[in-house]
């Protein structure tokens, strides 16, 4: 899952709008604490946004030091300069100021793991040739020495040529005030001289460079010989004159002969980096925590597959488990308040907008909060903690048979929690099909907005008896799961097999040790989606209840008043007392919902009903499933309005009128067959405009969205059918 | 490359070997390479999954996971037992 996103600001605003002193590229491995280390040098002072076209997201915080300040651009995990995926891709533009709206940076912090310096320093090599100002801030100090690693860090200087190395905790801030001090005068530093760690690469960029009338960074002129005259590249080597194609081929050849240019790069560097490593590493016998044995016991094929169904088994319990009692609280204060509302706002259309409307809309979506928040809670921390990436590896061998790779169980773990990021952590995935495959089948993945309608129905119309041991209700709804999951590696396989037709997806992937999640970061990410959320509710969700109420509320009839007036003289004459009340009260009652039959809502629910009546739906559930098109758990809310007047409004609670809803004929609506296909529809059925709009953002063609919708749509609505028909 | 060799794909769980040679023509091998499996390096099989694949080695002490097809491009020879 990606970390969640506050504030988006388009990318040249951002550089703009400050007067930094210097800006400073913030460059590390994945997991080298890189993020953590951020966050601690700029605290709140960062701002969020996009890089421009694609959906990377951009951070840049400001690191005050004395009364000057640096700008700190935290760029996304790479393992080397020669980018892999699109995330890595961006870390190296920026570095090499390809980055339109981003100015080359000043000087670069690099992020290096202290006990994985040997990746580390492979990428640190590359920054050495950058010749920009560099600081090395050397994470994890405390794990080192856990591990029993002892870094000779003046011996690490030296062999850098003097760039500074500040040992830091960034999960305690040590070393931090050191590491300040010394980026404050980063831009004082003298770039590292070249050709040290690869003389050979240096020299055959020098003479290459040579032919170019203008000054040409080296940097630059060695990935061009690294990397090829690659279409991106034309342009920069047009520089060189006629004929630099021919030189540029005979410089390739003398570096690399026949190998490919980046094993070759690898083999160099490797080689470097161990002969450092040899000098200024000492590793004592490592002491083994209990990360390392909960590793061992986990690296077992066995317990490891067992362990991982376990884990989700626990989280999917914890999430109605621990939340019950959170969202009973909830959802009294808010009849409470609606109840309020009625009482000292009188009868007119705007206690009706307050009440029906706004409180009993978006109070219907609010009280499923506090699953959302366990389920996010759940997911952050299994994925700080490492837990994800071995799942990806788990689950490798599974999901290769549908055709995708185990780097494709996160997004889809993700997922449960919600489409949206889980659909963003695609970004990993390096092969583009394995990545709209991925995309495709992710919103299948029951996402928390699914759960108040499953979460509606099944209390309503599945009995909460035991089968065996286990809870019929549970049990209906572990089902959904398992079904959403099917039709999601269904649809991948679909594609794989057509329209993605391609290689099997290769699998290659770090596995971090397990650590312990650290307390403050999972804070603050579950803070934000808890924004994230609540701003959705408030914006989304309370203008969609609006609308709804609106529509359901308007045009009033002018035929409605004299019949209640009508009815209401006849019963008065008629009856006296109790009697009396009750007959009222129905009065009132039918006056609501001819009131409804013919508001716009209601009449929309007519037009479409015979698209929805195979499937056994009547007006009001086919109005409630048109208004949920742009956020599925709205339809909870329409049920809510739409069932809160007419017949069924005795009934004291939601299912209770679902329960009671009949067709003109008397029979039920909410017969088994027709819930259990409304509940395929909704397991399959993209509703959800974020979720849509997110695949257009990241396969950046309206083409995938608009297939996503299309599919979904006519796979939920077939199923329902189906499910209906067979059972009728 | 000799198929029937010993590779990265041979190892026992807990052994380790050192990388004699790479067969780097696969784009998939070269980013392995650039995550440090290249010649020389000490490499221990750490764990595989159900069946066998994909397998995870340790690399100066990080676990990277790879397929058997992958793990086959990597010649290994033996290292001394406690060497490292
Ligand atoms: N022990 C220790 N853990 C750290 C340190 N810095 C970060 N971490 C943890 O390492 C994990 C990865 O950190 P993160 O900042 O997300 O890494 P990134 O992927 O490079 O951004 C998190 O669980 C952090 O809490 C450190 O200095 N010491």
């Amino acid at each position: 899952m990606t970390k969640s996103t506050e504030i988006r600001v388009p990318a040249n605003q951002i550089s703009v709008s400050r007067r930094a002193v210097a800006s400073i590229a913030v460059v590390g491995n994945p997991n080298s604490g890189k993020s953590t280390l951020f966050n601690r040098l700029t605290g709140l002072r960062q701002r969020i946004g996009n890089y421009p076209g694609v959906t990377v997201e951009r951070h840049v915080g400001t690191l005050k030091v004395g009364d000057s300040s640096l700008e700190l651009v935290d760029l996304p995990g790479t393992h080397a300069l020669s980018a892999h995926s699109l995330e890595e891709q961006i870390a190296v533009d920026v570095i090499l100021g390809h980055m339109e709206g981003t100015a080359t940076p000043d000087g670069i912090l690099a992020v290096v793991d202290a006990t994985n310096l040997y990746q580390g320093l492979y990428l640190v090599q590359q920054l050495l040739e950058l010749e920009r100002p560099l600081v090395v801030a050397l994470t994890m100090a405390d794990a080192a020495e856990v591990e029993g690693l002892r870094i000779d860090v003046s011996g690490l200087i030296a062999k850098l040529g003097g760039v500074p190395v500040c040992p830091v905790v960034a999960t305690t801030g040590q070393g931090v005030e050191k590491l300040r001090a010394t980026l404050a005068r980063i831009t004082e530093l003298p770039p590292p001289a070249p050709g040290k760690t690869w003389p050979e690469l240096t020299t055959a960029a020098r003479e290459l460079a040579a032919l170019a009338p203008e000054a040409t960074r080296l940097a630059e002129v060695e990935r061009l010989l690294i990397d090829g005259p690659t279409e991106a590249r034309q342009d920069f080597l047009a520089r060189f004159g006629d004929g630099a194609e021919v030189r540029l081929q005979e410089l390739r050849d003398r570096l690399f002969g026949n190998e490919p240019p980046l094993a070759t790069e690898a083999r160099v560097r490797y080689r470097w980096v161990r002969e450092v490593l040899g000098e200024v590493v000492q590793q004592a016998p490592p002491f083994y925590g209990w990360q390392a044995r909960v590793t061992a016991w986990l690296n077992q094929p066995v317990p490891g597959t067992i362990g991982l169904f376990l884990v989700m088994a626990i989280v999917f319990q914890a999430v109605f488990a621990w939340a019950t009692p959170i969202m009973d609280v909830i959802d009294s204060a808010t009849s409470m308040l609606g109840v309020q509302v009625n009482a000292t706002l009188g009868d007119g259309a705007l206690a009706s907008l307050i009440a029906d409307g706004v409180i009993a809309g978006v109070g219907s979506v609010i009280i499923f909060l506090p699953q959302i928040l366990i389920l996010f809670l759940f997911i952050i921390l299994l994925e700080d903690s490492g837990y994800l990436a071995r799942a990806a590896y788990l689950m490798d061998r599974a999901m290769r048979s549908v055709g995708l790779s185990g780097q494709s169980i996160i997004p889809m773990i993700s997922s449960f929690a919600c489409a949206v990021p889980g659909i963003m952590a695609t970004r990993v995935i390096p092969n583009r099909r394995d990545r709209i495959a991925t995309i495709l089948a992710a919103p299948f993945m029951t996402c928390s907005a699914r759960l108040p309608v499953y979460a509606l129905l099944i209390a309503a119309f599945v009995p909460a008896q035991s089968v065996a041991f286990l809870n019929l209700q549970g049990l209906v709804l572990f089902g959904l799961y398992m079904f959403g999951i099917i039709m999601g590696i269904l649809t991948a396989l679909l594609v794989r097999k057509t329209a993605l037709r391609g290689p099997k997806p290769p699998f290659a992937l770090m596995l971090p040790e397990f650590r312990r999640p650290n307390l403050r970061t999972v804070l603050m990410q579950l803070l934000g989606r808890a924004k994230v959320f609540l701003r959705r509710a408030g914006t989304v969700i309370f203008s969609v209840a609006v609308i709804i109420w609106a529509l359901a509320y308007y045009p009033r009839s002018d035929d409605v008043a004299p019949f209640v007036e009508q009815q209401q003289q006849a019963a008065v004459s008629e009856l006296s007392g109790e009697d009396l009340d009750a007959a009222l009260a129905q009065i009132d009652n039918q006056a609501a919902a001819m009131q409804l039959e013919q508001s716009w809502l209601g009449r929309a629910g007519h037009f479409v009903e015979p698209v929805f009546r195979p499937l056994g739906w009547d007006w009001r559930v086919s109005s409630a499933v048109i208004a949920g098109f742009p956020a599925r758990e709205v339809v909870v809310a329409v049920l809510g309005t739409v069932y809160a007047v007419g017949d069924e409004a005795d009934e004291a609670t939601l299912s209770g009128r679902l329960k009671a809803a009949r067709w003109p004929d008397g029979s039920l609506v909410f017969t088994l067959p027709m819930v259990l296909g409304l509940l395929v529809f909704y397991a399959c059925c993209l509703q959800c405009v974020a979720t849509l709009a997110v695949i257009r953002r990241e396969t950046n063609t309206w083409r995938w969205p608009a297939f996503a919708w299309l599919y979904m749509t006519a796979v939920g609505y077939f199923g329902a059918l189906l499910v209906y028909q067979l059972g009728a | 490359m000799k198929r029937n060799g010993s590779t990265l794909a041979s190892l026992r769980k807990g052994q380790k070997g050192i990388i004699a040679s790479v067969n780097a023509a696969d784009p998939q091998v070269q980013r392995l390479m650039t995550l440090g499996l290249v010649e020389g390096a000490i490499v221990e099989l750490a764990s595989s999954a159900l069946g066998g694949d994909p397998m995870e080695f340790r690399l100066f002490g990080r676990g990277i996971s790879l397929r058997q097809e992958q793990a086959r491009q990597f010649a290994v020879s033996p290292v001394a037992a406690g060497g490292d």
